[in-house]
């Protein structure tokens, strides 16, 4: 039966559903509501867990090391700010293997301040070996949830992964989602049993330092847990699509994609709005379709090769910049091809920066610029879209 | 004797206080015993991969988290009803007094059963003696070097197990080295606290210090004798005791043994530094009651 909630709620049900054994929080906008959501299920007595109040995100995530050293499944969410605070944090979590759950509400970083949604978060975390998987709408969001729990635990992969969603779009916002069935969860992710745990009676010494000998291969290891992951990601996804019949595609998702000629490449709560610009720009004869990444690390290249093999233009549109280069999505797609025989021009748009509502018109205006490619070639491959010269 | 919890082997410097206090601490604590390390000389000394001091289950993650680490130990464990095992965390002044200082607060404020272990030998000597908070005034640093407008440190020692007591955890101590004995007693009396507890170990440093190889304990014994360290406990918030101090020595007997101190000796206005670290020692025996 679908409900219609807030977006936070529905994920904190979700996180619940997952009977997490430790959760640490540490409020901030907009991710708050999730983890006061949490507390009122334990304050409710409809989750048993351990549940820590900490003093800040740098000690949310610290703490949930501990925990999941000692046999836990462990939750916790943060935004902007509080993702660059845990940033030391993040890498430790992956080099030390720890299969550590992290909803990440995507939030501008500062400065200036805002408290509105990019991507930009994020993706600065790109590198810390964490799987990212990026939500389109809120039913995704929670159906990633137990997805999440079941990749980063299995043992042959062990590593952390992110569920991003974006700020206030989707955490705030009210729309009809179908809850997650507790018995479906449990019969879906088994309960969390690591071999080495922090036990007096088997003692063994985690966090070891290492010289120059030992160190690459502890990061081949890794890299090869994350490169695993691809194929656990898309497995995972099958499955949740038999116990609970949605599916959203695996590493990435495609629409209207059958003979379209401009294909837009992206992530997110954007979606939704492409997807209705789609449809109108369709039924006006344009041949656009769109190639949507649900996970960017690990990056999906070979499922990307093969779904943008025939498009005459690509245009990457996204939330983030790196600054005096580009987007960094546009920078990987462009790396992941370079090397087939794939010689489509790329082009690139940040949108949406600090919440900058992107509407229906402005995909229309970016689909426009990409249709130009094909016959004069590319005159922008990179731009900041529709900044607003007055204010210069 | 038991075998040590604290295995020989590891790579601390000859002649160094750190790992005495180590074995002290687990040999009170015992084996059913989990303990989080913060980045310092204990943790790159004691673990170089695929080696390891530890007989107990021991975790590090990063300079400044090892209090929060522990209290997600901590967390889980009573998740887990596993509440009999003694959680302790071990670290140095400099994550203890300085970059960790936030996740301790915390730790101290939720009320987590962990004894927080101070190994205290006044500087930062993993990364080769910077100051830290925890620096005695006018030691010298290679941070607070000495020179024609410095006599070293600035300020005086960040007055730590005060923090603690602030914070109402139910019990805080010092202790040192040299009194192995009243070491092991606090630890054992710390981890029947219904709460976290604070000791803060007297840990003298050959390099940092620089003294006469040989002389750690007598180092660590000479700063209690002359009131620099003075050992006493916090039940409560109400200071419950303190080790008398039988023959007051000046703090000169204890300062101009170490190379960190030797310029005060020499350089203008040395004495009335030395006259104001004999008001601070003189001002500990008088707080503490430590004579008789």
């Amino acid at each position: 039966m679908m409900k219609v909630v807030e977006g936070s709620y529905a994920i904190a049900d979700a996180v619940r559903c997952c009977s997490p054994d430790v959760v640490s929080v540490y409020p901030i906008t907009p991710q708050t509501h999730i983890v006061e959501h949490l507390s009122e299920f334990v304050a409710d007595g409809k989750l048993d867990c351990g549940y820590i109040n900490v003093d800040s995100e740098f000690s949310s995530l610290s703490s949930l090391i501990g925990a999941s050293a000692a046999g836990a499944r462990t939750y916790t969410s943060t935004t902007s700010q509080g993702l660059a605070l845990m940033f030391e944090v993040l890498y430790n979590v992956s080099g030390m293997r720890l299969p550590i759950v992290m909803t990440t509400v995507n939030r501008a970083l500062s400065a200036p301040l805002s408290i509105w949604n990019d991507q930009q978060d994020a993706l600065g975390a790109r590198d810390s070996g964490w799987i990212q998987i990026y939500a389109e709408n809120v039913q995704e969001a929670i159906d990633l949830t137990p997805q999440l729990y079941k990749i980063s635990e299995d043992p042959k992969i062990l590593t952390p992964s992110m569920s991003c969603m974006d700020g206030f779009i989707l955490t705030h916002v009210y729309e009809p989602v179908e809850f997650l069935d507790e018995e479906k969860v449990r019969e879906f992710l088994p309960p969390f049993r690591p071999e080495y745990v922090l036990d007096p009676k088997n003692p063994k010494t985690f966090g070891a330092f290492t010289d120059p000998s030992w160190f690459t291969e502890f990061k081949y290891l890794q890299h090869q847990a994350m490169q695993r992951s691809l194929e656990k990601i898309e497995e995972v996804s099958k499955e949740f699509e038999e116990v609970f019949g949605r599916g959203y595609g695996g590493l990435i998702d495609t629409y209207a994609m059958e003979d379209a000629e401009i294909v837009l490449v992206t992530m997110g709560s954007i979606i939704g709005t492409i997807k209705e610009a789609i449809d109108e720009l369709r039924s006006e004869g344009v041949k656009v379709g769109l190639v949507k990444i649900r996970c960017y690390r690990p990056f999906p290249a070979e499922a990307l090769k093969k779904a943008l093999k025939d498009a005459n233009v690509i245009a990457v549109i996204e939330k983030d910049v790196s600054m005096g280069y580009e987007s960094a999505l546009l920078t990987d797609l462009k790396g992941a091809l370079y090397n087939s025989s794939i010689r489509t021009p790329i082009i690139g748009f940040a949108v949406g920066l600090g919440g900058r509502d992107v509407g229906i018109k402005h995909i229309r205006s970016m689909v426009e610029k990409a249709s130009k490619v094909k016959d004069a070639g590319i005159e922008s491959e990179f731009e900041i879209f529709e900044v607003k010269p007055e204010c210069l | 004797m038991q075998e040590s919890l604290f295995a020989p082997g590891h790579r601390a410097c000859a002649g160094c206080g750190m790992p005495t206090a180590i074995k002290l601490v687990l040999d009170a604590a015992g084996p059913n015993t989990i303990v989080t390390s913060p980045t310092g000389c204990l943790e790159v000394t004691s673990t170089p991969f695929p080696e390891s001091s530890w007989r107990v289950p021991w975790i590090h993650s990063l300079f400044e988290n090892a209090a929060a680490v522990a209290s997600g130990v901590e967390v889980a464990l009573k998740k887990f009803r596993k509440t009999d095992i003694n959680l302790l965390v071990i670290g140095g002044d400099g994550s203890t007094f300085d970059i960790g200082i936030g996740a301790i607060s915390g730790m101290f404020d939720r009320g987590h059963r962990i004894t927080y272990v101070c190994y205290d030998n006044e500087a930062y000597m993993n990364t080769g003696v910077q100051r830290s908070g925890s620096t005695p005034f006018c030691a010298k640093t290679t941070t607070t070097p000495t020179g024609k407008l410095s006599l070293g440190n600035p300020r005086p020692k960040k007055d730590m197990p005060a923090i603690a007591v602030a914070h109402k955890v139910p019990y805080v101590a010092t202790a040192s080295i040299a009194y192995p004995v009243d070491l092991r007693r606090k630890v054992k009396r710390s981890l029947k606290a219904d709460g976290p507890a604070y000791i803060q170990i007297s840990a003298p440093c050959i390099t940092g210090w620089s003294f006469e190889a040989g002389d750690t304990i007598e180092q660590a014994r000479l700063a209690v004798e002359t009131c620099l360290w003075p050992l006493y406990e916090y039940v409560d918030g109400v200071l419950v005791g303190a080790k008398k101090v039988r023959r007051k020595r000046p703090v000169e007997d204890y300062l101009k043994t170490q190379g960190r101190y030797k310029h005060l000796f020499k350089a203008e206005g040395g004495a009335e530094v030395l006259a104001q670290i004999q008001a601070m020692a003189d001002a500990n025996a008088e707080k503490f009651g430590l004579l008789d």
